[in-house]
């Protein structure tokens, strides 16, 4: 078993303990999800970071319990209030699940329905699960777009999504996710579609409302600027599993993996003058059939035999003892991975 | 507003379309080998008197006069007079039986959607179980169905063998009509259910991957709820066309179908008028079914424009 | 006109899913369906000795079963199998025939105005919104029933309406082959146009027209076994399955097969068709 990931102060609302996630395809089995465990608690704040396609979508899918038609649970627990939800029969499990954790998606216009207007939309929850009457549930509807600072919520309700601006479109799907009266908000790449300016903007409201009711929120995303502003504590996945963890500010001022430290090299420093943007040469490696050890080695500039010599993939340890700052990196301790391109960061964050 | 005006352009866009259908129903009728009044005096057919006759008809004229007072008369809902019946216009015939293929046709796409839904349904919600899989099978075995023959079974099945329909006629009385409709409209819905399941059941298949659809299922909602205020909703939309450009052929099998039960209206009439040789009636009844599905198709994209708001508002 | 081209439905996969390298059995068992019939229809002589215009009243309205005769006999006294194998041929033969025309006809023009546009394009596409805007069977009635009857005015009749789907279906394609690369680079490359048409589109282009071409031929024998039926197809005493349903209406409490059976080969031929457009689709889609 892994060490039990790192918590906030108290028992974490959501949690997952080694959960594997495989899908099935022509070619064989996907293994999306590779034993990783991360949890939440109430009113925090925790990010999830990787390039596409490391499993990070499919993980957040997952916690809500709904994960698409082939993909399935093959492992792990999934505790909601400390109680393994995977054990219940499926409706049990969905129901637990939809109650305490709303989800925010990238695309707004895909996930609102198109012939329904977004006013409905939002009251739809109230109504039909919370057992409000129609003006009842009117009221809440608006209250709640009031609340995501739609500017003029009575005239906004009859309107349908693709009248929307991106930003307001987002504000009205965080609007939904609120009506179930959640526990935890998964938002999965939120402000990626949207406007740099708009983007500060969605994130301050889920933030808002985070602190104001106590809400855990995951939020994953590519970029790690939006996450370094927003959580406090913050997952890196690679190849299906997470492969560094521990708060903020420690993760990216000293990184101790190397796969964290070239996500941050990468990011361009506006300030630094540089002849070339450093990327990271190679791909993520196709999950069929999974490589030997750590999945980041051929990518790796630091990757010697002891990397792939056991070919199960190397576990979180604590970087010092007792640590809540954990890295999968078994060469860490061999390794100094203070890179100066985290500047750009650090000062945000003291700001 | 908007709506108007998309509305009002559709309309425009009919006008050619209902002229050329005009022109090819007038042709239709000079690709006839030989001279309708010679036909029509039979043995007294002399020269003096086939001439007078097609000074009388206006056969003397120039092609595109004959045209322009044909389009003139039919506009006036002057559509000759019948050869078979003396003296009847034909307007008369037509109209005066178009009662029982209305019934047919509305009766009939009830039926239809009645029997679709709920099988293309089933189907999509549990893709690859047995059912799905019968369900997909009545493509296949349908698309070789040939209507009237449905109809001559459904007399076998449900009005012979075990007696509680009636096979032939209109009946009176709204009562009657409601009994006598049932298996041509019964009929007619089976011949339409291969196109409209398949269609249905693919657009629902589609709408159901849709994110629209893990939001609705997020928000706790019950399986029913998700399925037909979510998933069908936006499937039917999609379904609407379709349906319109299936109406257009069920327009057109009537003929056979009202042969087959004897049910009085226009598509037996256009029957009846090609065995007795009766070519104003014949002419009449194809344009007044090209005008009907045209009528068809811009209420389709009318109300496909209407239950869509991306397409009624822009 | 937002409208699709004809009334049968287009085959599409998402009704059956392949994993590629699985043998194609929809195909196979659509075309061995076909053969068969295709055969059985050939071969009528040698499976049956009986003639089908053969009337003999003493042996009238035998049931199925009965020695002799098969599948029993009609009114008349004629043997039903050896109508129902006589009767394939015509169908059948007009059935694929009838299609032959349209499809050559309408990828031509489809081809063209894909391709060219212009002026072409817009009158075609007027005359394609007018043809179809009559109901299909209505106006083929009324061109049969305008050139008189017979096999000919069939092939006329279908022929003049059925070219629409395939121009609707052609065009489409080319327009779409037109954008993309190969066409480009031919074009850029300086080869003559129609020798641009003829390689590089051609291929690609034609291969949804032959899939549409196979529910086509359901839909030609369907119009044909319609207007027998009405009494416009094939003249009596030729047999065909659909004055051999129109006949067999009249003794359908007594003789319920001699209706039944006819309609029967018909869904046969439909559902061999279909699982041959169905395996064409797939086939196609694994590439």
């Amino acid at each position: 078993m892994t060490a039990p990931a790192q918590s906030g102060p108290a028992a974490p609302v959501l949690e997952a303990v080694d959960l594997h996630v495989e899908i099935p395809l022509p070619m064989g089995q996907l293994k999306a999800v590779r034993g990783v465990s991360l949890s939440v608690g109430a009113g925090e704040a925790v990010g999830l970071v990787g390039e596409s396609g490391c499993g990070k979508s499919i993980t957040l899918r997952a916690l809500l319990g709904l994960l698409p038609v082939p993909a399935r649970v093959t492992g792990g627990a999934l505790l909601l209030d400390g109680v393994d939800v995977l054990g219940m029969a499926e409706r049990r499990r969905q129901r637990a699940l939809t109650d305490a954790i709303s989800m925010v998606f990238q695309d707004s216009l895909t996930a609102l329905n198109p012939v329904m207007r977004v006013g409905d939309q939002i009251a739809e929850v109230p109504r039909r699960r919370l057992g409000m009457s129609k003006a009842e549930a009117h009221a809440r509807a608006v209250d709640l777009m009031d609340q995501v600072g739609i500017p003029e919520p009575e005239q906004r309700y009859r309107a349908y999504p693709h009248q929307l601006s991106g930003g307001m479109r987002q504000r009205i799907c965080i609007a939904i996710a609120m009506s179930t009266e959640p526990r935890v908000i998964l938002a999965d790449e939120p402000t990626t579609a949207l406007d740099v300016t708009i983007q500060a903007q969605v994130l301050a409201v889920i933030d808002k409302l985070r602190v104001e009711r106590e809400l855990g929120l995951v939020l994953v995303s590519h970029d790690l600027a939006v996450v370094s502003q927003t959580c406090s504590r913050i997952y890196v996945m690679y190849a299906g599993r997470v492969v560094e963890a521990g708060q903020s500010l420690p993760l990216l001022t000293r990184s101790e993996h190397p796969y964290t430290d070239a996500l941050l090299r990468s990011v361009p420093d506006p300030d630094a003058t540089v002849e070339r943007l450093a990327s990271i040469p190679g791909q993520p490696p196709m999950l069929v059939d999974v490589p030997p050890g750590c999945a980041f080695a051929p990518r790796c500039t630091f990757a010697r035999d002891v990397c792939t010599a056991d070919p199960n993939p190397p576990e979180l340890e604590p970087v010092s003892v007792g640590g809540s700052h954990t890295t999968a990196c078994v060469r860490h301790q061999d390794i100094d991975l203070a890179s100066g391109a985290v500047s750009a960061f650090v000062a945000e964050k003291e700001a | 507003m908007q709506y108007a005006l998309y509305v009002v352009r559709r309309l425009l866009t009919l006008v050619p379309v209902l002229l050329g259908i005009t022109f090819v129903v007038f042709l239709l009728l000079k690709l006839i080998p030989g001279d309708p009044a010679v036909t029509l005096l039979g043995v007294h057919a002399t020269p003096a008197s086939v001439a007078e006759l097609h000074r009388q008809m206006g056969l003397d004229k120039p092609l595109y006069q004959q045209y322009l007072s044909f389009l003139g008369h039919a506009l006036q809902g002057n559509l000759g007079v019948s050869y078979q019946y003396r003296g009847v216009s034909v307007s008369s015939l037509v109209f005066g039986n178009l009662a029982p293929t209305l019934w047919l046709i509305v009766v009939g796409m009830f039926f239809a959607i009645v029997i679709t839904v709920p099988l293309a349904m089933i189907s999509a919600n549990k893709p690859g179980s047995a059912t799905d899989g019968a369900v997909r099978a009545i493509p296949l075995i349908g698309i070789g169905l040939p209507s009237f023959w449905v109809g001559v079974m459904l007399i076998l099945l449900l009005g012979l063998k075990v007696k509680i329909l009636p096979v032939s006629g209109f009946g009176d009385g709204f009562t009657g009509h409601v009994q006598h409709i049932i298996l041509p409209a019964l009929t007619i819905a089976l011949a339409q259910l291969p196109i409209l399941i398949r269609s249905l059941r693919a657009s629902m298949l589609e709408v159901l991957v849709s994110d629209y659809i893990v939001t609705a299922k997020a928000k706790g909602l019950s399986r029913s709820r998700v399925m037909f205020g979510h998933a069908l909703r936006n499937a039917g939309v999609a379904s609407v066309t379709v349906l319109g450009v299936n109406l257009a052929y069920l327009i057109g099998s009537t003929v056979a179908v009202e042969k087959v039960f004897a049910l009085n209206g226009v598509g037996f009439e256009m029957y009846n008028a090609i065995l007795g040789r009766d070519l104003p009636v014949v002419q009449a009844i194809t344009l007044i079914f090209a005008v009907l599905v045209v009528m068809v198709n811009l209420l389709t994209d009318l109300a496909h424009a209407a239950l869509d708001p991306r397409v009624r508002l822009g | 006109m937002t409208t699709l081209p004809a009334p049968l439905p287009t085959f599409d996969a998402s009704t059956i899913r392949k994993r590629s390298g699985e043998r194609n059995i929809t195909l196979y068992a659509g075309l061995t369906l076909f053969a068969l019939i295709v055969l059985a229809a050939v071969f009528a002589p040698l499976l049956t000795s009986a003639d089908p215009l053969q009337q003999n009243l003493l042996q009238a309205r035998l049931a199925p079963g009965s020695p002799g005769h098969l599948l029993g006999t009609d009114d008349l006294g004629r043997d039903v199998l050896s109508r129902i194998l006589y009767g394939a041929r015509v169908d059948l033969r007009v059935g694929v025939l009838a299609v032959v025309t349209p499809l050559v006809i309408g990828s031509i023009l489809g081809l063209l105005c894909g391709w060219w546009g212009r002026w072409f394009d817009t009158i075609v596409m007027r005359l394609v919104d007018i043809v179809v805007a009559f109901p299909f069977y209505v106006l083929v009635i009324a061109l049969v029933f305008a050139l008189g009857q017979g096999t000919k005015s069939i092939y006329i009749a279908i022929s003049a309406v059925g070219w629409v789907a395939y121009c609707r279906i052609v065009r489409g394609q080319v327009l779409v082959a037109k954008e993309q690369e190969y066409a480009l680079a031919a074009r850029a490359s300086g080869l003559p146009t129609w020798r641009i048409l003829l390689r590089h589109l051609l291929p690609n282009v034609i291969l949804q027209a032959i899939v549409y071409a196979m529910s086509d031929i359901v839909l030609s024998i369907l119009a044909i076994v319609t207007l027998s039926y009405l009494g416009l197809g094939v003249a009596p005493p030729s047999p065909e399955w659909g004055s051999m349903i129109a006949e067999g209406q009249n003794s359908l409490l007594t003789q319920w097969y001699l209706a039944t059976i006819p309609g029967l080969c018909v869904v046969v031929v439909g559902l061999a068709l279909a699982l041959i457009a169905d395996g064409l689709v797939n086939q196609f889609n694994k590439r």
